[in-house]
């Protein structure tokens, strides 16, 4: 005996799945925005993470003891792996890794900005594993209860990575802090440059943020930015005063719940997205050469594949 | 030129079933392996691994939600808890 129940529509039968907190998976029928616009974030994170990797891997080869180095390497891969499980996940959307990886050379896609900023000294990347690797924490780990099943379950496995990257970047930095009068200088020049631009990563305010309404209907989003935002600056802010450093925010205040921070310049954020960042081009150039520079290992091992065929 | 997509299955420690991790590309099978190895297992997440073309997977139905497995919905009866067995009853 079947009961008789009215016939949904798959607009229907989609946002009811959702809204039971239920997965969508890879061959469930799905609206083309929701498509396209998890095809353009997980491709965007995916170039992130590998973009990700310049900045740090710059500092590999200068760590200062073979401890940091191994850490710093194993760090590294660890980037171009979250890369690699993000560009599967894409394609099972139907994208195309090499369209995806074209997209990016040719500047049709973005990366995250803060990547185009210079390591000058090795407490930046003590900097970054503290302060890039957990404002990405923030970010990453509502996703890993996203509405798509394999994004969610790719940031799962990117998560379970990351709290390494920045317990090491904190102890880095610690090191740094109890060091010389030098090396405390270089770990607060570090944290004056990174600190705005890692509060910019949470994306712009949630005033000027239009398709943020619509990722959250579609469960891919879970929290706004300036709440995601909040949440690292009350995370961040006591553990700058645990080193003895200065958050570089005269604004900055305790407001009895909350820290709350000044103002973000987005004028420099909207200058670096524009690709006039210190690093745009060269991350960019570097990207390409790396591409280029292994097509002869691509094509080689496509040609013994063929041979064994 | 594409390479090929293989999906990849880990089998996290002896006594358990291989299970579904993520998938990547890869030109022929062993460096399908090599990889799966670097991707999936950087943390000894396995102790073995199997890789397998995408193409080759054969799946029940296009949209994962059709009448293929509602003739399981209409038999309780195939699990212990339709049967009532009073509570005197020990062992059951
Ligand atoms: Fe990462
Ligand atoms: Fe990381």
């Amino acid at each position: 005996m079947t009961a008789v129940v009215p016939a949904r529509t798959p607009e229907q039968e989609f946002q009811d799945r959702i809204d039971a907190d239920d997965r969508v998976e890879p061959r469930d029928w799905m609206p083309d925005g929701y498509r396209r616009t998890l095809v353009r974030q997980i491709a965007q994170h995916a170039h992130s993470e590998i973009i990700g990797m310049q900045p740090e891997g710059n500092w590999i080869t200068r760590a200062p003891s073979l401890r940091r180095k191994v850490i710093l390497v194993a760090k590294v891969q660890d980037e171009a792996g979250h890369g690699l499980y993000l560009y599967g996940a894409a394609e099972t959307l139907g994208a195309d890794r090499d369209e995806l990886l074209d997209m990016l050379h040719t500047g049709r896609q973005k990366y995250s900005t803060i990547f185009n900023y210079p390591t000058t000294s090795w407490a930046d990347v003590a900097a970054i594993g503290w302060l890039v690797d957990g404002a990405a924490i923030m970010n990453q780990v509502p996703l890993t209860r996203c509405s798509y099943g394999p994004y969610a379950r790719a940031m799962t496995r990117v998560c379970k990575e990351e709290s390494f990257h920045q317990r090491q970047g904190f102890e880095a930095m610690m090191t740094l802090c109890h060091g010389t009068a030098t090396q405390k200088r270089m770990a607060q020049d570090a944290l004056d440059r990174w600190w705005w631009p890692s509060l910019m990563m949470f994306g712009p305010n949630d005033d000027a943020s239009p398709h943020s309404a619509q990722s959250m209907a579609w469960g891919i989003k879970r929290f706004s930015n300036d709440e995601l935002r909040q949440r690292f600056v009350d995370a961040t802010v006591p553990q700058a005063q645990f080193l003895g450093l200065t958050v570089p925010d005269p604004d900055l205040r305790w407001d009895g719940k909350h820290w709350i921070s000044g103002a973000i310049d987005w004028t420099e954020f909207q200058t670096v997205m524009r690709g006039d960042g210190p690093c745009n081009r060269e991350r960019l150039r570097h990207r390409v050469a790396a591409h280029e520079d292994g097509a002869w290992v691509r094509e080689a091992a496509a040609a013994y594949a063929d041979k064994h065929r | 030129m594409s390479q090929p997509l293989w999906e990849v299955f880990v089998r996290s420690r002896r006594g358990l079933s291989h299970t579904h991790v993520g998938s990547l590309r890869a030109p022929d099978a062993h460096m399908a392996l090599r990889h799966a190895r670097d991707v999936y297992t950087r943390r000894q997440e396995g102790v073995s691994i199997w890789v397998v073309p995408a193409a080759e997977v054969v799946a029940s139905s296009p949209d994962e939600k059709d009448a293929f497995f509602d003739p399981a919905g209409d038999k309780p009866y195939r699990h212990p808890t339709f049967y009532t067995v009073p509570d005197e009853v020990q062992h059951l």
